[in-house]
């Protein structure tokens, strides 16, 4: 039960901050719903069963290998998105549409600096 | 003969990404990376047919990685279906990437690696027999396109491109989260051995609907169509058609595949399928009629499009399995034709908007058969394969009972007809606007100082790019008297290579047109495949 109550509040926290404007929310919202995917995996073998199948371990209640794969696999991928995702956000010229609408050029205001690099 | 080929098929996935690989190892020559990744694509190409001839007559190949025993190992699976979706992505990756040589985008050291890599991931995806492994290899699929977005997105708008990840990102989490899903009702992620688990499970139903759901953001189908538009338009051309043949099809054979092996063709859900890809074929053809340029005019057309595809399995007839699976394969050639030849004229003239180009029906011959060829392929008019495919798909619609799907699809093929009609007169008839010898070379300067759209150029730099063109031109035509002197702005020109690679997709369409009865047969054997799933099921488990 506390694991699903851990993948919910993941997932409605990683969706709010994905809907929310700014590369770097966007950034830390797929973060913890990458997380939540991967409790969701780890929980899909079953978590009662938690023995090591070696070092004399009880074999009928060892873990199940395939969901540790899976969710090894997927913690790589999603950490190499995350990156580029990062790099989306660094590398930007002044074209970052998901930052706040209210800093168009017009906007800048009287010292005419540019607040975006 | 199958034996070996069988040992061969995780070398479709793996021996791009190797060979993508060592091409990053060599920055500095461009023509080796360019010549060895033709040759890597060109042999990928024939391993595909090779393929098809083994399995026309329906056999299944199948391979289990580190023959293990069936159910245990990651299986790599080749039924003909599979073979057709990969001869025609192969041949998509080969024009391309030609077209990317000749536009000079392959000099930039990684795009050859991004190429390839992706063509693995492709194959990758289309070859294996595991959900799981299916999304590692979209997500490889995905990896070297966020690169080709990057590199080659010249407008200075990255906004596309980071809407294109993220949305991708959320679509393959979503997958993650069904497979997930899936495993822990089934405690296997085989495609065989989930051979029809969702008719007898209502659970399974669900975790493979989140999957269904998550691969739909990814074909773009209506109500998740929405990024295609945003994201397509901000790159290169060669690299939008390869994208529309790889990425959103790829995602389309996966609906096709889950749906026939998980879901045995379930007639239950049908009716939402149909529902979903009508409307996806009328909001994508209403969708082009406002859009300003070429390509964002095409990009919602392959939305419409993609709707006319998944009737095929929204019917899951004999017939309809058929005229989609035809339809598929006549729409990647079709379409990707159609963004390299717009493409070309873009890149020559400096815009893909349709009030700042005009006139090119005499100006460029090539251009103008490869589009008008592509085109009335698109809207289905005879000779041409799109008319095989919207004619079997309409009567595969009355043969199931289904005539609204079938009324819907004629009237939004006449709009699509309409459509292209606006890019006939805008682009093709009428004249060049004057401002266009300027604006060409004005492109041209940008991309040689790696400007972007909004910066300021220097004024000097393009009158003597205006001044250099005409000479280039000049010289190249010295002797022929005066004959061109009324074709202004002179200098400005399609070269040949860069509109051959339209012209041989163009030549394919005309081909599968005229000689349909071949591809057909060859969708009817697939088809079959699908509706019976068991030679899949055997030749991946055994017994």
């Amino acid at each position: 039960m506390s694991l699903a109550l851990t993948i919910g509040l993941l997932m409605g926290a990683g969706i709010y901050l994905v809907l929310q404007r700014g590369m770097m929310r966007i950034i830390f919202g797929f973060i913890l719903v990458t997380h939540a995917i991967n409790l969701l995996l780890i929980a899909s073998g079953g978590v009662a069963r938690r023995d090591a199948p070696f070092f004399g371990g009880d074999t009928s209640q060892a873990a199940d290998p395939l969901p540790q794969a899976f969710v090894l696999t997927a913690i790589v991928i999603a950490f190499s998105i995350t990156v580029v995702m990062a790099t989306f956000a660094a590398i930007g010229r002044r074209d970052d549409d998901t930052e706040p609408d209210s800093l168009t050029p017009a906007d800048l205001g009287d010292e005419g600096q540019e607040v975006r690099s | 003969m199958t034996d070996v080929v069988s040992l061969l098929l995780p070398m479709f996935a793996g021996a791009p990404l190797v060979v993508g690989g060592i091409l990053l190892a060599l920055p500095r020559q461009h023509t080796l990376r360019s010549v060895l990744g033709m040759v890597s694509l060109l042999a990928m190409l024939a391993g595909a047919v090779l393929l098809v001839v083994l399995t026309a007559d329906g056999t299944v190949i199948a391979h289990q990685v580190a023959l293990w025993p069936g159910g245990i190992s990651i299986p790599f699976v080749a039924d003909l279906f599979a073979s057709l979706v990969l001869t025609v992505t192969s041949i998509l990756a080969v024009v391309s990437f030609q077209y990317m040589i000749a536009s000079r985008e392959a000099r930039s050291p990684s795009i050859a690696s991004f190429v390839l890599i992706l063509a693995g991931g492709v194959a990758g995806a289309l070859l294996t027999g595991d959900l799981f492994n299916l999304f590692v290899f979209i997500e490889v699929m995905l990896l070297p396109s966020y690169g080709l977005l990057l590199v080659l997105s010249r407008q200075g708008d990255l906004g596309g491109a980071r809407l294109y990840v993220t949305v991708n990102l959320l679509a393959s989490t979503l997958f993650l989260g069904g497979v997930g899903l899936i495993y822990a009702v089934e405690g296997t992620v085989n495609l065989a051995e989930l051979a029809g688990a969702a008719v007898d499970n209502p659970a399974t139903a669900v975790a493979a609907a989140v999957c269904l759901g998550a691969i739909a953001v990814k074909a773009a189908v209506f109500p998740v169509h929405g990024w295609l538009a945003r994201t397509y338009v901000v790159t290169s051309p060669a690299v939008t058609a390869l994208f529309s043949g790889l990425h959103t099809k790829v995602a389309i054979y996966v609906i096709y595949r889950i749906y026939a092996v998980v879901f045995d063709g379930d007639a239950t859900w049908l009716v939402i399928a149909l529902v979903i890809t009508s409307l996806t074929m009328v909001i994508g053809v209403f969708g082009a009629m406002g859009e300003p340029t070429m390509r964002s005019i095409l990009v919602f057309h392959m939305v419409s499009q993609i709707g006319y595809i998944l009737v095929g399995v929204g019917l899951f007839t004999q017939l309809g399995l058929t005229a989609g699976i035809f339809y598929l394969l006549h729409h990647m050639i079709v379409k990707a034709s159609l963004f390299l030849s717009t493409g070309a004229l873009e890149q020559t003239y400096g815009s893909g908007r349709l009030d700042q180009l005009g006139g090119m029906r005499t100006r460029e011959p090539l251009i103008t058969a490869a589009f008008v060829i592509a085109a009335l392929s698109l809207a289905g008019l005879p000779p041409f394969s799109g008319f095989v495919a919207k004619f079997s798909l309409i009567l595969a619609t009355i043969d199931a009972g289904q005539v609204i799907v079938g009324i819907v699809a004629i009237a939004v093929s006449l709009f699509t007809l309409l459509s292209m009609l606006k890019i006939w007169a805008a682009v093709f008839n009428g004249k060049l606007p004057q401002d266009s010898e300027r604006r060409a070379a004005e492109a041209r300067v940008r991309e040689t100082a790696g400007l972007l759209d909004d910066e300021p150029v220097d004024a000097g730099a393009v009158d003597a790019e205006i001044q250099a063109a005409r000479e280039r031109h000049d010289t190249g035509h010295a002797g022929e008297g005066d004959d061109h002197a009324h074709d202004h702005p002179h200098g400005l020109r399609v070269p040949l290579r860069l509109a051959l690679p339209a012209l041989q997709l163009a030549v394919i369409t005309v081909c599968l047109g005229v000689g349909a009865e071949f591809l057909l047969g060859l969708s009817e054997q697939a088809a079959a495949g699908l509706i019976d799933t068991t030679d899949y099921v055997v030749a991946v488990i055994g017994q």
